[in-house]
C-alpha cells in the first residue's frame, strides 16, 4: 500500500525510519508498513500488536521522544507529524528529564447544551439544539467528525459518511453560538453538568507547532444540558492466544482499510457473535484482504449477510468457535472448530477479527451519578432512567451509547436528544425535520453472548492464555484465581486481579472481567454488575491540569513595600504563607550562622531592625468592638485604655490556641488587631464567622489593612535613642511612653504610629507608616546605623524569650496554659470562646504536653524540629523539639519542646533521639533568657 | 463542582464556597452550665446522615457571607438555600 494517496509524513519507531500519510494515526501508518508487533506486555513480557483504532487501545503504548518526550500514548490516537520518534513500550513510560516549553492553557466555558461525541447521534443532537436557538458545544476526541462513520463509510444523505458529517460540523461551526471542538476529550462529568475537557491543538503539528498556541486546552464547561453521545466499544471473547499480533478488533480492521487505506494483514479470519463483523468482512474482502472464514458462534447471522458473503465467496462456519490463536510472537494460524465438539482444524492467517458485540461508552454518565442496566439485547450494560427520583440528571444519552444499535436509529435518537435537551434547557423546539437518509442497512440478526471460549483438551487449559484484560496481563486463570479465594465482589476482583486498572481503565475489557467473574461464580453479569466508573475517562497530564499556574504563576507571591530594598541586600528569602520575607543579610564571606549571631548581637547588644510588614493586621471597628473581642480573645481587652496595647491569645471552643498577637485600642471603637503572618485571613474569617453565624447583633466591622500599613521592629538596648534622633517630636522617655502603649509621632518626617512593643524580650518599638512610605522609613532607620535582621534572627530572639509561635511551637493540640500562658487567660470574663473547654478532664491532666526549654549537653549540637525524646533508656516519646536554634546570648544552641509533663521534669535529664543516636538533653523552663524581663525597658 | 445558588449572588462554583459543617448548632447560651458531656457533644458531635442535611456554607470568595443550605449528600442536589437566622425550610 505504498501508493496511498496523500503527503508523505516520515518518521522513526523503534529505530526505524518510515514513510505514512498525512492523517494516518502512528498506528495506521505502523500497520501500513507492516509493523506488527509494537510493545511488549507489562508483566509477562509478551509482544503485543495494534488492537483497535482508537482510545480504547489496551495494547500498542508508545513513548513519544520527539517533539517532546511524552510516555504511555496509545499508538492509535497519536497523529504522526514529520520527525515524530516513538519506540513501542514495555507497558511503561518515562517522564521528559527536562522542563516543557510548550504552554498548557485553560477556558472556562457556559452553554445550553453540551453535546460530548460528534458521531451521527452527537452531530444530529447539536443540529436540533441549534437550531433551536441554544448555545451550544460540540466536542469530540478525533481530530475529525464523524465518529463511527469514519471508520465505517457508510453513506449519508447520499454522501460518504465522512463528508456528511464534515459538512453538518462546518454548519454547525459557521453559527455564532456554537462551537464545535475537535481532538477534545471530555474526561470528566461532576456534579451540576460540570464537565472538564482537554483539547489537544499543537501535537499533530509536530515541529511546526506555533509556540504561540497553547499545546493542550482544559475546558471547564458548565452546561445547561448535556447530550451523552459517546458511542460504543467493540468488545471481544476470552480465547486461548487472544493477545498475539494479528488478533485486532472487527471494526478497528475496518477503520484501518476504509478511514487509512491501511491493509492490516493478507488474509484473515473473523471470529463473531453479532452481524456487525460481516460489513467489517465484506470492506476488507473489497479491499483485497482474503477472508479465510468467516467463524460466527451462532446458528444463523444475518439473512442479508449471509447472502453477500456467499456471492463474494466467503466461507461461513456457523456454530463455530475459535479455541485459539497461535503463532510465535505473532498470528500465523487460528484453530476452528465446531462448538458442539467435532473436529478442529488449523486456519492459516496472519489476521484476526473479533466481535463479541458493542459496549455502550457510558463512564460519562455513570461519573454523572446515572444507574445503569442491563440490556440483554446487546449484552452490555446502557444507562438507566435518568430522571429517577433519587438522581435527577439533566442528561440525555443518544445513539450507540445507550445501545442503539443502527445508523439510522442513532440518527433518529440524536435528533430526539438534541429535541429533548432543547425544551429542557427552556428552548421553544423548532418543527420536526425530515431525519438523513440512510440506504443499505440490512435487518439484523439477534447476538449472541459469548463470553469465553472453553479450551480445547490440551491447548490452553489451564486458561493462562485467555487474555481478560491485555494491558495488565490478567487472564481468565487469574479471575479463577480470586474468585477461588473468595471474591464475590467484581469490585474486590478488580483489586485482586488489577484487571481495569490500567492505562486504558478497561474500555474493552471491563464487562468481559465482570462476564467471568460473573461466569465463575454461576452468576448472571447483569446481577453482578461492573465496576464504578471515575474520572478521568482518559489519561491527561499534569501539565495540562496545571495549565499556566506554574513557575511563579503557581501562587500568588505577596511582598512588602521594602522587598526590593532585601534583595538588593542579597538577603535570601523565606516563604511565609503566600510572602516573601529576608531570611538573613548576609555580609560578604558569611554564612548562614555567622549572619544570625552577629544580627542576634545587634538586637541584644547594641540596635537591629527587621520589616515586620506582614503581620496580619485587622481594623475591628463599631461600638460593640470591646465586647467583639472580649469574646474572642482568652483575655479582657474592653478595659485596654485608648492609646495601649495588649498581647491577647484566640482559641477554638476546645481550648487550643488558634492564633496570638497584640490588640491595639485606637478609639473607644476603634482596635487594630494583628495576627501571624500566617494565618491572617483565618483570623479574619474566624471573626466573620462569629458575627454573622453567632453574634449578628453586635454591631462591628471587621477590615484587613495588612497591605495599608509598612511595619518596621526597631530592636535593641539603643532602640531608644535612634527613634529619639529620628522622631524629634515624640518624647521617647520610659515613663512618657511606657511598654505596650502606642503614640502618633512623625518619624524621619513621615506620619507613622509608633507602638512600643516586644517580640524579642529588648527594648524596641514598632514603626507604622503607610506602605508607600515603607521603603523611605526604612532606609531612614537603616541610615541611623541600624543593623538589619530578618525572621530567622526574629526565631532565635524570641525562642530565647520562650515566646511561642503558633503552628510551629503549637500544632492545634496545645492550650494557652499548656504554653505556659496561663497569665493570659482571663479568671473574671464570664465567657470567651474556649473557656468552657479549659475545666475539661482532658485539658487538665497533669501529663499534658507542656512547652519547655531544652540545654543540649554538647552545647554545639543542634536538634532539629521533630526530633522526638525519650527518658534514657526508655522507649516512650514523650515529645518533641518545636525550635532549635544557636544563641549568641546564651553562647550555645538550645530548642523548645512540648513534653508530656514537662513543667515536672524542669532539671530532668532526657534523650533526644537522632535515628540510633541519643542526645542527652537538659528540660529547663521555657523562658531562657531575661527571665526577670528587665531588659525591655531599657 | 457544585453549582451554589449565593442567596446574595446567585449561582456560582463551589471553588468560591467554604463548607462550614452542620447548621443550626448554636454556641450554648451558657456554657458553664453545662456538663462535661453536654459540653462534648457540642464541641465533637455532628451529624452525618446520608439524605438531605441542612448546612453551612461561606462564599468566601464572593460577597464573603454565611449562609444555610439543604444539600442531598447522597446526591448533592441542593433543596434550598436560606439566609443565616431563618429557620430550616420545610421541603416536601
Amino acid at each position: 500500500m505504498t501508493s496511498r494517496p496523500g503527503e508523505v509524513v516520515r518518521f522513526r519507531f523503534d529505530g526505524r525510519d518510515y514513510e505514512g500519510r498525512r492523517g494516518d494515526t502512528l498506528a495506521a501508518a505502523l500497520l501500513a508498513n507492516g509493523v506488527r508487533r509494537v510493545s511488549t506486555s507489562v508483566q509477562l513480557g509478551q509482544p503485543r500488536g495494534i488492537f483497535s483504532a482508537g482510545g480504547e487501545e489496551p495494547n500498542a503504548l508508545v513513548q513519544i521522544e520527539t517533539p517532546f518526550p511524552e510516555p504511555m500514548l496509545p499508538a492509535t490516537t497519536v497523529e504522526i507529524c514529520d520527525g515524530l520518534v516513538a519506540t513501542g513500550l514495555p507497558g511503561k513510560g518515562r517522564l521528559a528529564d527536562r522542563p516543557d516549553p510548550a504552554r498548557y492553557d485553560t477556558v472556562h466555558a457556559h452553554c445550553d447544551v453540551l453535546v460530548v461525541g460528534a458521531g451521527p447521534a452527537g452531530l444530529m443532537a447539536a443540529a436540533e439544539a441549534a437550531r433551536g436557538g441554544a448555545r451550544v458545544i460540540l466536542a469530540d476526541e478525533r481530530p475529525a467528525p464523524g465518529g463511527s462513520l469514519l471508520g465505517t463509510a457508510e453513506a449519508v444523505d447520499g454522501l460518504p459518511g465522512r463528508r456528511w458529517a464534515a459538512e453538518r460540523a462546518a454548519e454547525l461551526d459557521g453559527l455564532a453560538d456554537v462551537r464545535v471542538l475537535c481532538r477534545t476529550t471530555v474526561f470528566g462529568h461532576y456534579d451540576d453538568n460540570y464537565l472538564v475537557a482537554v483539547e489537544r491543538r499543537t501535537n499533530h503539528l509536530g515541529a511546526a507547532a506555533p509556540a504561540t498556541t497553547a499545546r493542550e486546552r482544559i475546558w471547564r464547561i458548565r452546561a445547561r444540558r448535556v447530550v451523552h453521545a459517546t458511542g460504543a466499544h467493540e468488545r471481544f471473547p476470552a480465547f486461548a492466544g487472544n493477545d498475539l499480533p494479528g488478533v485486532m478488533l472487527a471494526g478497528a480492521a475496518r477503520t484501518y482499510v476504509n478511514q487509512y487505506g491501511v491493509r492490516p494483514g493478507r488474509r484473515a479470519v473473523v471470529l463473531t457473535t453479532n452481524d456487525t463483523a460481516y460489513p467489517a468482512a465484506l470492506d476488507l474482502a473489497a479491499a483485497g484482504i482474503e477472508i479465510a472464514a468467516i467463524v460466527d458462534v451462532r446458528q444463523a447471522p444475518g439473512e442479508e449477510w449471509a447472502r453477500r458473503c456467499a456471492e463474494r465467496g466467503i466461507d461461513v462456519l456457523t456454530g463455530h468457535v475459535v479455541t485459539a490463536a497461535r503463532g510465535a510472537g505473532e498470528l500465523s494460524s487460528v484453530v476452528v472448530a465446531p462448538e458442539d465438539g467435532g473436529q478442529a482444524r488449523d486456519v492459516p492467517a496472519d489476521l484476526l477479527l473479533v466481535s463479541g458485540g458493542w459496549t455502550p461508552v457510558v463512564h460519562l454518565f455513570s461519573q454523572a451519578g446515572g444507574t445503569l442496566r442491563f440490556d440483554e439485547e446487546i449484552g452490555a450494560f446502557v444507562p438507566g432512567d435518568t430522571q429517577a427520583r433519587d438522581v435527577r440528571l439533566a442528561v440525555e444519552v443518544a445513539g450507540s451509547a445507550r445501545g442503539v444499535p443502527t445508523l439510522s436509529g442513532c440518527l433518529r435518537d440524536g435528533a430526539e436528544a438534541g429535541r429533548r435537551a432543547l425544551a429542557a434547557a427552556g428552548f421553544a423546539v423548532p418543527d420536526q425535520a425530515p431525519p438523513p437518509a440512510v440506504e443499505d442497512e440490512p435487518a439484523a440478526a439477534p447476538a449472541r453472548h459469548l463470553w469465553l471460549v472453553p479450551a480445547a483438551d490440551g491447548d490452553g487449559d489451564d486458561y493462562r492464555e485467555h487474555f481478560v484484560d491485555l494491558q495488565r496481563d490478567v487472564t481468565v486463570a487469574d479471575v479463577l484465581r480470586a474468585t477461588g479465594a473468595g471474591l464475590r465482589s467484581v469490585e474486590h476482583v478488580k483489586r485482586y486481579t488489577t484487571a481495569g486498572t490500567a492505562h486504558d481503565q478497561g474500555r474493552t475489557s471491563g464487562l468481559l472481567t465482570s462476564a467471568i467473574t460473573a461466569h465463575a461464580l454461576g452468576l448472571d453479569v447483569a446481577d453482578l454488575g461492573v465496576t464504578t466508573f471515575r474520572a478521568p475517562y482518559a489519561p491527561v497530564s499534569f501539565a495540562a491540569l496545571a495549565g499556566r499556574d506554574r513557575g511563579h504563576l503557581h501562587d500568588p507571591v505577596r511582598v512588602t513595600a521594602m522587598h526590593d530594598w532585601h534583595v538588593a541586600r542579597g538577603a535570601p528569602l523565606e516563604n511565609v504563607g503566600q510572602w516573601k520575607r529576608p531570611w538573613y543579610y548576609p555580609l560578604d564571606g558569611e554564612d548562614m550562622t555567622a549572619a544570625v549571631l552577629r544580627e542576634c548581637r545587634a538586637a541584644r547588644e547594641d540596635v537591629a531592625m527587621m520589616d515586620a510588614s506582614t503581620l496580619g493586621k485587622i481594623d475591628v471597628i463599631g461600638p460593640d468592638a470591646a465586647e467583639l473581642l472580649d469574646r474572642l480573645y482568652t483575655n479582657m481587652m474592653s478595659t485596654l485604655p485608648v492609646g495601649s496595647i495588649r498581647y491577647g491569645v484566640m482559641c477554638r471552643p476546645d481550648g487550643m490556641v488558634f492564633d496570638d498577637g497584640t490588640v491595639i485600642r485606637l478609639a473607644e471603637d476603634h482596635f487594630l488587631a494583628t495576627t501571624t503572618t500566617g494565618n491572617a485571613a483565618a483570623v479574619l474569617d474566624w471573626m466573620e464567622e462569629w458575627l454573622q453565624t453567632e453574634w449578628p447583633s453586635l454591631r462591628v466591622h471587621c477590615t484587613s489593612v495588612t497591605e495599608q500599613w509598612a511595619t518596621v521592629a526597631l530592636v535593641g538596648p539603643r532602640s531608644r535613642e535612634v527613634l529619639a534622633g529620628l522622631a524629634p517630636g515624640l518624647d521617647v522617655g520610659n515613663a512618657s511612653f511606657p511598654f505596650m502603649t502606642w503614640r502618633d509621632a512623625e518619624v524621619a518626617g513621615i506620619p507613622a504610629r509608633v507602638c512600643r512593643i516586644s517580640f524579642s524580650g529588648e527594648l524596641a518599638y514598632e514603626i507604622n507608616v503607610r506602605s508607600w512610605y515603607g521603603l523611605a522609613l526604612w532606609e531612614a532607620v537603616n541610615a541611623a546605623g541600624v543593623t538589619p535582621y530578618g525572621t530567622e534572627t526574629m526565631h532565635v530572639l524570641r525562642a530565647e524569650k520562650g515566646y511561642p509561635i503558633i503552628g510551629q511551637d503549637t500544632d492545634g493540640t496545645v492550650t494557652p496554659q499548656d504554653l505556659g500562658m496561663a497569665w493570659v487567660v482571663s479568671k473574671k470574663k464570664a465567657d470567651f470562646i474556649g473557656k468552657r473547654s479549659f475545666s475539661r478532664a482532658d485539658t487538665v491532666r497533669p501529663d499534658r504536653k507542656q512547652l519547655v526549654g531544652l540545654l543540649p549537653e554538647d552545647t554545639g549540637r543542634l536538634l532539629p524540629e521533630g526530633v522526638h525524646l525519650v527518658e534514657p533508656g526508655g522507649t516512650r516519646a514523650l515529645g518533641h523539639v518545636t525550635s532549635g536554634y544557636r544563641s549568641a546570648a546564651l553562647g550555645r544552641t538550645f530548642a523548645l519542646a512540648l513534653i508530656s509533663g514537662g513543667r515536672e521534669r524542669v532539671g530532668e535529664r532526657l534523650h533526644a533521639a537522632m535515628g540510633e543516636e541519643m542526645i542527652p538533653v537538659t528540660v529547663t523552663h521555657h523562658v531562657l533568657y531575661d527571665p526577670e524581663g528587665a531588659r525591655r525597658d531599657g | 463542582m457544585l453549582l451554589i445558588p449565593c442567596p446574595w449572588c446567585g449561582p456560582r462554583d463551589e471553588i468560591e464556597f467554604h463548607y462550614g459543617g452542620q447548621a443550626h448548632v448554636a454556641y450554648p447560651e451558657d456554657p458553664a452550665a453545662l456538663s462535661d458531656e453536654e459540653w462534648a457533644r457540642y464541641l465533637f458531635f455532628r451529624d452525618n446522615p446520608k439524605g438531605r442535611f441542612a448546612e453551612r456554607w461561606s462564599h468566601s470568595a464572593g460577597c464573603r457571607r454565611w449562609f444555610n443550605v439543604v444539600r442531598d449528600t447522597a446526591t448533592n442536589e441542593i433543596h434550598a438555600v436560606y439566609r443565616i437566622g431563618e429557620p430550616r425550610p420545610v421541603i416536601a
